[in-house]
């Protein structure tokens, strides 16, 4: 068990130097942060967790450690903008003073964020003993294997351990510690025992079962506080709560609801007017005019400009798909994403989708500008080039469709990959 | 000084309101000899700009009030769960409140609702709010330092700015420093020792409602932030989220599916959204023509084509109620600076007043009206003598026509409404589906010879009282162009509107270039005709239109030294007139720098010493 490995390595005599650097990885929610956490507090081991997320420049990192080990007015001794070896001389400098008595130990969570930092830090980190001559050990938590960390000028390997998975009899027991007060703890461990049987197919994620779990409960004790059902019965309990488990699976699971929410529908027991997600809300409602402008982005983006004059130009003779059809466009446009388009084209396209007569007002180039604020549109050059910006149409095939019904344009017509 | 849209259009940045009010002032009495009556029509104008605006303010407010107090219910519902220690909420406490709040695509709209929806925090919920933009939170940093700045009110260190070190309160820009800084204050008040800033009261009151306010973080515009950073942001908060009660308000302009575009399930799973949507624009827009344009309250009218105007400039363009409003004000101002007879545009009491004071020049310009000429043509022989000559005459005559066209409208809008409600209940709404259209309808001609109306009113025919609504529709509702001096009340130059409100960039630039004594005045000669010294740019732009797709840049040249030599008055005969000497050469580069700069040219490598024209012939 890596616990153990972990404890033994901890408490072998605290006063000689431990391994330099530790790897610890598994799976989100596997236990690790959580181990570390309770193993650290319960010994009352000497440490400073940090998460690297959190450490958006690497003079908060120094800054946590230096603080966590000697105080705030060690921390203050940091130039602005510290250097590796400022804090190397920093740390050796403080620890001349009150030298370890016991290991002292660095928790990096989220560690694989320390590969997109400077290319010194990680390596530096993981004998960071030898460089502070300190007995202090850098513990690095992730999600991720180490083959993936491990640098390509080489650098000390730490050592590695691995955090499984939890069974499906460990989620159980985890689960079942947080029963709820006013029922007894046998009773939840079967509705623990419920909700696995429905959701372990499709959810081994102990965060998200307990938030299922939490949310479900009070369903589930219905029946018991009516006083239709004793405790005892649990294929009675069983009965009752499978069909909100199934449809929660469907929505709250992948948070297409809130919590709260969620509760609130259970409460109002609405069973008929189902609550519509997040996703199902995915119309935009537009000016008429800039719904032209996406329809012809939208159309610049996937047909290849050579074709423009098949789709736009009137009397262009017969032209078939075969005829024009190059090697590398045999694979479906909409296969290979949009495909950046130049102002002039987007215009052109504009005023031969567009049913009237409009003029180039200033509110088209604005509108033109709006797209790309909502995200609809993509600007690919520098916002700085004036001339000849070039766009990209950033949304779906569905999306566009819906827009262009509402305008009565019919897009299929004029897309190349349809033809 | 910036602007809330990043369109590429152009921006007026107004000078302060002072300074500006002295200028229009100024403006108005230009233009008309007599000053008194001149500042009486501003006073008036303004006096109805005033009560306009404060409508709208009001409309505002009760159209923001039903989604603002939701969200105000929903942050107190937040902070108040977050105390209490039953299981359930226990189980929950580690996902951070959200309202996902959708406000329509018109972005620069949302400001006002945002400023209210922050006051309104700030007052009645916590103290603690901060709303932050997309573009001033390009990477982590800035973000965490936008948060802590507004909320903390010091100045953030972050590591970047030389000017930062001589602040001696500058703090480290992390969210263990607001941790820190929450846990102190929350300490604070609940000793209840007053804050220093804050009064008392307001102290006491927030130390009742809950020890612990949270903390409203803003997202103005959703859709403009960097996934990555908005990702980091959330993780971050959600460790500290046991000491520190995060709130996050998000503002999308687009559709709430954007949240789950943006954001991965593991980021997703740490917040409890709720969604809020806002009163589509188009609903909002109803709700304002319905009280400033269909009532008989403000006596100022807008006619047909200019009611047309900014409904298509609403629909086909910006979707913005605001821009709406601000062309209702332009229609007014214009009203009031062009027609010197809108003196009468006020309230009933006021104007029969005016009438009495119109000077023979105004009475003058009541009997050109077409209007009134009709009216006249109506008159028996020795009436239409007394209109056109005797003055006093004229001004009972003209307080009666007032007091009809009062009347007028006094009915016109009921039973406007009343055929609206009849008409909006048929099939295929022949009428149209919103009261503006109808309106628009009967501004422009007789409604009851609409073929829509005769083919609504036959399929109604069943009910009795049809002949009874027809009477009152053609007794009430003709256009307001039958009504005398109408064009007291109603504005219809919707042509300047349009100028104004929609400005195309590239008329105005070949106007400018074609005839520039367009915006220059001081190229007219005092006879009205163009002087020759046109600037550069437009004799080269002139030259320019003669030739062919591609232009060879020497004759350009020579051609353009003859045109200058001949405007700078040089003998024909003389030697030097037409050479190209060195100014002439220099500012003959700039124009066409400055036509390339434009894009009415491009150099081109098809042919050395050319260049290429890129337009066709001049507008």
């Amino acid at each position: 068990m890596p616990i153990n490995t972990l404890v033994q390595n901890v408490r072998a005599t605290p006063q000689h130097y431990s391994y330099p650097s530790i790897f610890i990885y598994g799976h989100r929610a596997s236990g690790k942060s959580h181990v570390l956490h309770i193993l650290m507090k319960e010994l009352e081991l000497p440490h400073a967790a940090v998460s690297c997320v959190e450490c958006v420049s690497a003079a908060l990192l120094y800054e946590r450690v230096l603080t966590s080990f000697f105080g705030r007015s060690a921390a203050s001794f940091l130039p602005r903008s510290p250097s590796l070896s400022e804090f190397v001389r920093l740390y050796r400098h403080q620890r001349s003073q009150s030298p370890a008595e016991q290991t002292r130990y660095i928790v990096m969570e989220k560690a694989e964020l320390l590969r997109d930092a400077d290319a010194n830090l990680l390596p530096a980190l993981l004998r960071l003993q030898e460089l502070v001559d300190d007995n202090i050990t850098v513990i690095l938590l992730s999600e991720i294997v180490w083959e993936k960390f491990r640098p390509n000028t080489g650098c000390f390997e730490p050592l590695l351990l691995h955090f499984p998975d939890y069974s499906k009899g460990e989620l159980q027991q985890i689960l079942s510690t947080d029963s709820h007060p006013s029922y007894s703890a046998e009773l939840y461990s079967s509705y623990i025992n419920i909700l696995l049987g429905v959701f372990y197919s499709v959810c081994r994620d102990l965060r998200e079962l307990r938030h299922l779990a939490a949310l479900n409960f009070n369903k589930f004790c219905e029946p018991l506080t009516e006083g239709k059902v004793k405790e005892t019965e649990t294929h009675k309990l069983w009965r009752n709560i499978e069909p909100h488990l199934k449809k929660a699976m469907q929505t709250v699971y992948i948070r297409e609801v809130s919590s709260l929410q969620w509760e609130q529908m259970q409460q109002t027991e609405d069973e008929g007017g189902a609550l519509r997600g997040l996703s199902a809300h995915t119309h935009v409602e537009l000016p008429y005019y800039s719904k032209f402008l996406l329809i012809a982005a939208y159309l610049a983006s996937y047909n290849p400009a050579r074709t423009d004059k098949r789709f736009f130009v009137k009397h262009h003779g017969k032209i078939r798909k075969t005829n024009f059809l190059k090697k590398n466009e045999k694979t479906s446009n909409h296969l290979l994403g949009p495909k950046p388009f130049a102002l002039d084209r987007l215009l052109a396209i504009f005023y031969s989708v567009v049913d009237s007569r409009v003029a180039p007002t200033a509110s088209i180039f604005s509108q033109i500008s709006s797209l790309v604020t909502l995200q609809l549109l993509t600007q690919i050059s520098h916002t700085d080039q004036l001339d000849a910006p070039k766009y990209k149409c950033s949304i779906s095939l569905d999306f566009i469709s819906a827009v262009s019904r509402t305008v009565n344009f019919d897009i299929v017509k004029y897309l190349y990959d349809f033809l | 000084m910036s602007t809330s849209s990043v369109s590429k259009g152009c921006f007026v940045f107004k000078p302060s309101s002072k300074k500006r009010k002295t200028r229009s002032l100024g403006e108005t009495c230009v233009n008309v000899e007599n000053k008194k009556p001149s500042e009486r029509r501003f006073k008036l104008c303004e006096d109805l700009w005033n009560k306009i605006k404060a409508e709208t303010e009001v409309l505002q407010e009760e159209l923001n009030k039903k989604i603002l107090d939701s969200l105000l219910d929903f942050a107190k519902k937040c902070s108040t769960t977050r105390q209490h220690c039953d299981w359930a909420s226990k189980m929950r406490a580690n996902e951070i409140p959200t309202a996902a709040l959708v406000l329509g695509v018109n972005v620069p709209d949302h400001d006002m609702t945002f400023q209210s929806l922050f006051d309104l925090l700030k007052h009645s919920v916590t103290p603690h709010v901060v709303s932050v933009q997309a573009k001033e939170c390009g990477v982590l940093k800035h973000l965490l330092k936008r948060v802590l700045e507004g909320l903390m009110d010091v100045a953030v260190d972050d590591d970047d700015e030389e000017e930062m070190e001589q602040n001696p309160r500058s703090v480290h820009c992390s969210l263990s420093t607001l941790s820190d800084w929450y846990t102190a204050k929350t300490k604070k008040s609940s000793s209840a020792t007053p804050g220093k800033k804050r009064n008392v009261q307001d102290e006491d009151e927030h130390h009742h409602h809950h020890q612990t306010p949270p903390v409203v973080i803003i997202f103005k515009d959703l859709e403009g932030f960097n996934p990555r950073v908005l990702q980091d942001f959330i993780s971050i908060c959600s460790r500290y989220i046991d000491r520190l009660p995060l709130m996050f308000i998000f503002g999308i302009a687009t559709s709430p599916s954007t949240v789950q575009h943006m954001l991965p399930h593991s980021v997703s799973s740490l917040l409890c959204i709720e969604l809020f949507q806002s009163l589509s624009c188009t609903q909002h827009l109803a709700t304002v023509i319905d009280k400033l344009i269909l009532t008989a309250q403000f006596p100022f009218k807008l006619n047909g084509k200019v009611m047309q105007v900014l409904i298509s400039i609403f629909l086909y363009h910006d979707f913005s109620v605001r821009n709406f409003i601000k062309g209702l004000q332009l229609a007014l101002l214009e009203h009031f600076h062009s027609q010197p007879l809108s003196i009468l545009c006020c309230k009933k009491k006021e104007a029969l007043l005016n009438v009495t004071l119109l000077s023979g020049r105004d009475l003058e310009t009541v009997r050109q009206l077409p209007s009134f000429i009709r009216f006249v043509e109506k008159q028996e022989a020795g009436e239409q003598v007394k209109l056109m000559t005797d003055d006093d005459h004229l001004k009972e005559a003209c307080q009666k026509l007032i007091k009809d066209l009062r009347k007028y409208h006094k009915s016109y809008y009921p039973v406007l409404r009343c055929l609206h409600t009849l008409t909006s209940l048929l099939p295929r709404y022949p009428l149209g589906k919103q009261i503006r259209e109808l309106h628009l309808i009967c501004l422009e001609k007789n409604v009851w010879e609409n073929e829509d109306y005769q083919s609504a009113m036959n399929i109604v025919n069943q009910f009795k009282f049809v002949e009874f609504i027809d009477g009152l529709v053609t007794c009430h509702l003709p256009p307001p162009e039958s009504q005398t001096l109408y064009e007291v009340c109603y504005y219809s130059s919707s042509a300047t509107v349009r100028r104004h409100l929609n400005a195309t960039p590239r008329t105005s630039i070949q106007t400018a270039l074609s005839s520039p004594c367009f915006y220059l005045q001081s190229l007219k000669n005092e006879d009205g005709t163009v002087s020759n010294s046109a600037p550069d740019i437009c004799i080269a732009y002139k030259l320019h239109l003669e030739c062919g797709r591609l232009i060879n840049l020497y004759d350009w040249l020579e051609a353009y030294a003859t045109v200058v030599s001949a405007a700078e008055g040089q003998d024909p005969d003389c030697d030097t007139f037409g050479k190209v000497d060195d100014v002439k050469h220099a500012r003959f580069i700039r124009s066409v720098s400055e036509l390339e700069f434009l894009g009415f040219i491009k150099s081109t490598r098809q042919k050395t010493d050319h260049v290429a024209r890129l337009t066709w012939g001049g507008c």
